[in-house]
């Protein structure tokens, strides 16, 4: 049997790169540039990265910035190659097939636009779908269906340079789903976006996933694309796999934690924790508290504070904001599990 | 669609885009058209003056003068991507735009913008080619005539190559290489004249090492009948070609290496 077109295979993906330090200021600086001169540095990207995703599936890539979560989408889209291990997307090795490759992938990426800036929308869409050979009757379903779900009609004879980023952003999915591939690449897609474009963008793909079957790869710095979409999160730190789980079990540990931020009108009272919550360095008159809703009830915790407040010296409770903890959380989270168990 | 197709799509769709603005572009033409002509109205005054150059009558400079000015025109219209390269996509981290499209880098570069500006070159020169054939005895149109459209075929073959070599040069140094203007802009500074009115060491670097003779000069003594070598003047043009397809190899190398380092 063939292998299935989607199914992206990474074993023990390693990357660094080389990069120039900064020349001195002044005639130092002049004799710097001479190639033999020029002060290299090498900064490893990924450090064995391993991880399989079947068709079919949406992934979330998380990490910080810097982890090494770009890098990897630039060796799947086939612009990187990496210096040791092992791809293949559907059978195709990214950067040794890269015209095959490329054909069969749709990316996104939210910085960076695919489309012509001074070309009206369609226009664009038939630009692509010559260069990617989309059979005629094939495009006009497939665009008239685009447009329609992602709502395109009345911009769709606007340069892309006037268009709005929420439409820009829904122009460029298009624009990647044209010719119809197996596996579709996101690069942060809702960055920038406000509250509705972002709810549209991600009903959108889910859509896509549920009806046309289509693989879903995406990065992103949003919690709230994490669990609106993903199936199973990847986490990605310091070019190493970190975690790689159902987003149930994300859910159900790191994600259930909640974050007080208690403010009080002046000294902040002493208080014995209870089991189940954490107290955060925090400075002058607020005190932040992880707590696990599991083990202590937000009420409970809030009574608990009102009671401590007031007595003995301290200020009482003035006002209390509850959270979730942010990606960054999450991922600083796994950081420390990491090295604490090496 | 196949390349060619697919090229003449990108053009179009640039031409759509340049002729929104019709008076800017109109204006542009012209003030492009104004300062090419200044530049044979010097060579006309000093022929004018002299009558002739080492033999070279003014007629027969046209020849030349025309003749290059045509073959970069033409490859200005083409090569822009590559000679805005370093800037515009390399900078700007859109090379990667290219790479994510199942086409052949070149292809897409060929088809980045199909510009019209060049055109008054292109007119000026052939104007002034056409002034040059007026005045000056060629042989039989039947030779010249061919000769003129392999020599205008092997000088753009030359100066794609040279801006191909410029844009590969760039994944060094990120920017557009300034000093590759020596070669373009300078080559054709220099092709306007009877390369005999040069030193012997720079004639022999123009045409062996970098084959600009190849493309100017030597078809164009074949056309006037005065080449020692008629048979090697005839095939010159060749070169042109064949540095192209070296520069397209380096270029290949070039984002090889590119996909490897990283950006």
């Amino acid at each position: 049997m063939p292998p299935s077109p989607a199914r992206i295979v990474v074993e023990d993906l390693r990357k660094s790169y080389r990069v120039a330090t900064r020349p001195p200021v002044g005639p130092a600086g002049l004799a710097a540039w001479l190639p033999s001169r020029r002060p290299w540095r090498t900064i490893a990207a990924l450090r064995g990265v391993t991880f399989t995703i079947e068709p079919g599936t949406i992934t979330g890539l998380i990490g910080p910035n810097g982890a090494g979560k770009s890098t990897v989408i630039k060796i799947l889209s086939g612009i990187l190659r990496p210096e040791s291990g092992r791809v293949t997307v559907g059978g195709l090795v990214p950067w040794a097939q890269r015209l095959r490759h490329v054909g069969r992938i749709g990316v996104v990426f939210g910085q960076r636009s695919q489309l012509w800036w001074d070309l009206p929308v369609d226009d664009g869409f038939a630009l692509l779908r010559d260069i990617y050979r989309v059979p005629p009757t094939l495009y006009r379903a497939r665009r008239a269906r685009l447009v329609e779900t992602l709502r395109l009609a009345d911009f769709l004879d606007q340069p892309v340079r006037q268009l709005s980023l929420g439409q820009r952003m829904r122009a460029e999915l298009a624009a990647a789903l044209l010719h119809a591939p197996p596996l579709l690449i996101l690069d942060e897609p809702t960055i920038g976006l406000d509250a509705p474009s972002k709810l549209a963008i991600r009903a959108f793909i889910r859509d896509l996933n549920r009806q046309d079957g289509t693989t879903i790869l995406l990065t992103t710095h949003d919690m709230h694309d994490i669990e609106a979409l993903a199936e199973r999160v990847i986490v990605i730190g310091d070019g190493r796999v970190l975690a790689d789980s159902p987003f149930e079990t994300l859910r159900a540990t790191t994600l259930s934690g909640r974050r007080l931020i208690a403010s009080f009108d002046g000294p902040p009272p002493t208080l014995t924790l209870p089991e189940g919550v954490s107290r955060l360095p925090a400075t002058g008159q607020t005190l932040a508290l992880d707590f696990d809703p599991a083990r202590i009830a937000a009420p409970d915790l809030i009574q608990l504070l009102t009671q401590a407040g007031g007595t003995a010296g301290t200020a009482p409770l003035a006002d209390v904001t509850i959270t979730r903890p942010s990606i960054e959380d999450v991922i600083s989270r796994f950081y420390e599990h990491h090295a604490s168990s090496p | 669609m196949n390349g060619f197709a697919l090229w003449r799509r990108y053009a179009r769709a640039s031409l759509s885009g340049q002729t929104r603005y019709p008076g800017a572009f109109l204006m542009q033409m012209a003030g492009h058209l104004a300062t090419t002509l200044m530049g044979f109205a010097a060579i006309w005054v000093l022929f004018h003056r002299f009558g002739t150059v080492r033999g070279w009558t003014v007629g027969q400079v046209a020849l030349f003068y025309g003749l290059v000015n045509i073959e970069f025109a033409l490859t200005e219209t083409i090569g822009y991507g590559f000679e805005r390269f370093g800037d515009d996509f390399l900078r700007t981290g859109a090379f990667d735009r290219l790479l994510l499209r199942p086409r052949w880098t070149v292809l897409q570069l060929l088809g980045h913008q199909f510009r019209l500006r060049p055109l008054a070159r292109l007119a000026q020169g052939a104007a002034i080619l056409a002034l040059g054939l007026a005045m000056t005895p060629v042989r039989p149109l039947l030779f010249t005539l061919p000769m003129m459209l392999w020599a205008i075929a092997g000088g753009v073959a030359f100066f794609l190559g040279v801006l191909i070599g410029q844009a590969a040069l760039s994944f060094r140094t990120i920017e557009s290489l300034e000093i590759v203007n020596v070669l373009t802009y300078g080559g054709v500074e220099a092709g306007q004249y009877p390369f005999d009115l040069y030193a012997r060491w720079f004639r022999q670097l123009m045409t062996y090492a970098i084959p600009l003779g190849a493309v100017s000069y030597e078809p164009m003594l074949a056309i006037l009948g005065r080449s020692p070598h008629p048979m090697a003047a005839t095939l010159a043009p060749a070169a042109g070609f064949a540095f192209l397809a070296i520069m397209l190899l380096y270029w290949q190398a070039a984002v090889r290496r590119h996909a490897s380092t990283g950006n």
